[in-house]
């Protein structure tokens, strides 16, 4: 078969590769109809995170049919079934997953000792995303080994086309929880920042949760411009104060959300220099991320207020200002999606027409673009905001 | 055995394997900003480790602290070149470049009897320019965002029934749940506070 494979630092490759197997009695195999680039994958483009090994598959937001079934998994998926494959790979069956946290399920990190050493704990296996997280292949390929296919799925029904479907895969569902993380009230003003897709999908998710005042922040004008269709108000940080507009807009007192979907890699210029040195830090090694919207949320946000963190980190971080954060008494509450808690949910919304996820997509092309995707979508060329493959 | 191959056994036996490698992300500028980045390292490493022996091979006696500095420099600019920041890199390339070429300039006197290699090593630096430059403005090329070509994606609102009449639309049947909740107000249960 077909598929994206990581060669090491912004080489992804275009590579044939065997077929996967069933290997588990809980495995499924399904035949991929459409996969997508996500932010996070761009972590991995650029060897943020430590632990990809050339030739690791891409790719964890994937949908298609189901093609072959192990025995112990056959009582929940037969063939053709339809399916999304959440980009979280969970057992459903230990602590973690019964309190819903199925993004740091204790069971599916084929991997896990070393997710101990680096993590303190063991996270949740993941497609395509590090042998931190399994090592398991990635979906941006024409086929995908599913592990605990039985629990790692969501069935979608025909008639609904895959641009509106794929997202439940992760940043939908990533989005909405970005929002019910930050328990918007009525009333409140909710400030995200980063208007990738992710922070898209927030901003809706806020909208739908009846936020007041949603203010989105970025500097590409597509993206700022797909921010305000949804009734945002932006604010473009290359172009004013952050933190003086959001004072201005909330009576001085800030926001009383503020969400992150921005993560490692904030935006470097001159105008937030502690980006700069940020930048050079990374490339010396002394830091893995760049924090510059966690301290501009923290220094910004109402006392008491919420800090909603769904951008992926990777590592460590350096001059947080954890001083203002306590003394503010914010609350802080991050993870990775647990996306099956809501995608039953958000596939209702789907259906019932409250939500349209297909917005989000720019680019929609064969697998076989892939590499040249990757460049465009980290460059931000050509108005790229969502990548869309057809293997 | 390549490294696709070798790197199998950290994987299961079922994963996929590669049987022929395709088309890449990486340009060619890409490549041949990397191939620099790796050549800096080189002569930055021997700058630092035999500054005595290059300076007495080019004529450039009693300029070894000079060079060493140089190989400093060749490392630091090494850096941004083998990352993703390589425009940073390969601009610090060319301004060691012009210092490098200017430091040359003073071994191609007639007395100095090195003069032969300091003109062979002056062209060597004059030839790595011009793939510095070609570099630098490859990577300028190929990774620019077409300022100019922006999209304007305001029709894009994802909510089919309108931004306005979308607000709150979910309120009426979720609730977050209570491991997700922070917010509350005890007014109600406190004491009415005197003035």
């Amino acid at each position: 078969m077909k598929a994206l494979v990581w060669h090491g630092k912004e080489d992804v490759r275009y590579d044939t590769v065997s077929d996967p197997e069933i290997e588990h009695p809980r495995d499924a195999i399904i035949k991929v109809t459409s996969c997508a680039i996500c932010g996070s994958d761009l972590h991995l483009f650029h060897n943020l995170i430590p632990a990809m090994l050339p030739g690791d598959i891409l790719g964890h937001e994937s949908m298609g049919e189901v093609v072959e079934v192990g025995t112990a998994a056959k009582g929940t998926l037969k063939k053709g079934d339809r399916v999304v494959i959440p980009f979280t790979i969970q057992c459903g069956e230990c602590d973690q997953c019964r309190r819903g946290n199925f993004s740091v399920c204790q069971r599916t990190n084929r991997k896990g000792e070393l997710g101990d050493k680096v993590f303190g704990h063991r996270t949740a296996g993941l497609f395509g995303y590090t042998h931190l997280t399994g090592g398991y292949p990635g979906g941006q390929a024409e086929y995908l080994r599913v592990p605990f296919a039985d629990t790692t799925h969501v069935k979608v029904p025909d008639g609904i086309d895959d641009e509106k479907l794929l997202f439940l895969s992760d940043i939908l569902p990533t989005g909405w929880q970005a929002a019910v993380q930050a328990d918007i009230q009525p009333g409140d003003t909710v400030a995200v920042w980063g208007c990738g897709p992710v922070g898209q999908m927030t901003i809706r998710s806020a909208i739908l949760l009846g936020a007041e005042q949603v203010i989105a922040i970025d500097h590409l004008p597509e993206r700022l411009s797909m921010a305000a269709a949804a009734g945002a108000i932006t604010i473009n940080f290359m172009e004013e104060s952050v933190i003086d507009r959001l004072n201005e807009l909330t009576g001085g007192e800030g926001p009383h959300k503020c969400i992150d979907a921005v993560g490692a890699e904030s935006h470097v210029n001159t105008g937030q220099p502690d980006t700069i040195l940020d930048r050079a830090k990374q490339m010396l090694l002394a830091e893995n991320d760049r924090p510059h919207v966690l301290r501009e949320m923290i220094y910004v946000c109402r006392p008491a207020g919420v800090i909603s963190i769904i951008g992926v980190y990777t590592g460590l971080v350096d001059k947080v200002p954890m001083g203002q954060a306590m003394n503010k008494g914010l609350t802080f509450r991050m993870a990775q999606a647990h996306v099956p808690r809501w995608t039953g949910d958000l596939l209702r919304r789907i259906e019932d027409g409250q939500i349209d996820p297909s917005f989000v997509i720019t680019h929609k092309v064969d697998l076989s673009q892939g590499p040249e995707m990757y460049r465009t979508f980290r460059d931000k060329a050509d108005g790229c905001i969502k990548v869309m493959l057809r293997p | 055995m390549s490294l696709t191959n070798l790197t199998h056994i950290a994987r299961s036996e079922g994963d996929p394997r590669i049987e022929r490698k395709g088309p890449s992300s990486l340009t060619g500028p890409d490549r041949l900003a990397r191939a620099l980045g790796w050549f800096s390292i080189g002569l930055g490493v021997a700058e630092l480790v035999a500054p005595g022996r290059i300076a007495r091979t080019l004529g450039l006696d009693g300029k070894e602290g000079l060079i060493r500095a140089y190989g400093a420099r060749e490392l630091a600019s090494a850096v941004p070149t083998l990352s993703i920041d390589k425009p940073v890199g390969l601009a610090a390339r060319l301004g060691g470049d012009a210092l490098d070429l200017a430091t040359l300039a003073t071994a191609l006197h007639r007395d100095n009897p090195q003069r032969r290699n300091a003109a062979i090593a002056t062209a060597m630096v004059a030839g790595i320019t011009l793939l510095d430059l070609a570099a630098y403005a490859g990577v300028k090329a190929v990774h620019r965002r077409d300022p100019g070509n922006e999209r304007d994606y305001s029709d894009r609102s994802g909510l089919p029934r309108g931004p306005q009449a979308s607000r709150g639309l979910a309120r009426k049947d979720f609730q977050i749940p209570p491991d997700y909740r922070a917010e509350g107000t005890v007014a109600d249960a406190l004491p009415t506070s005197v003035a």
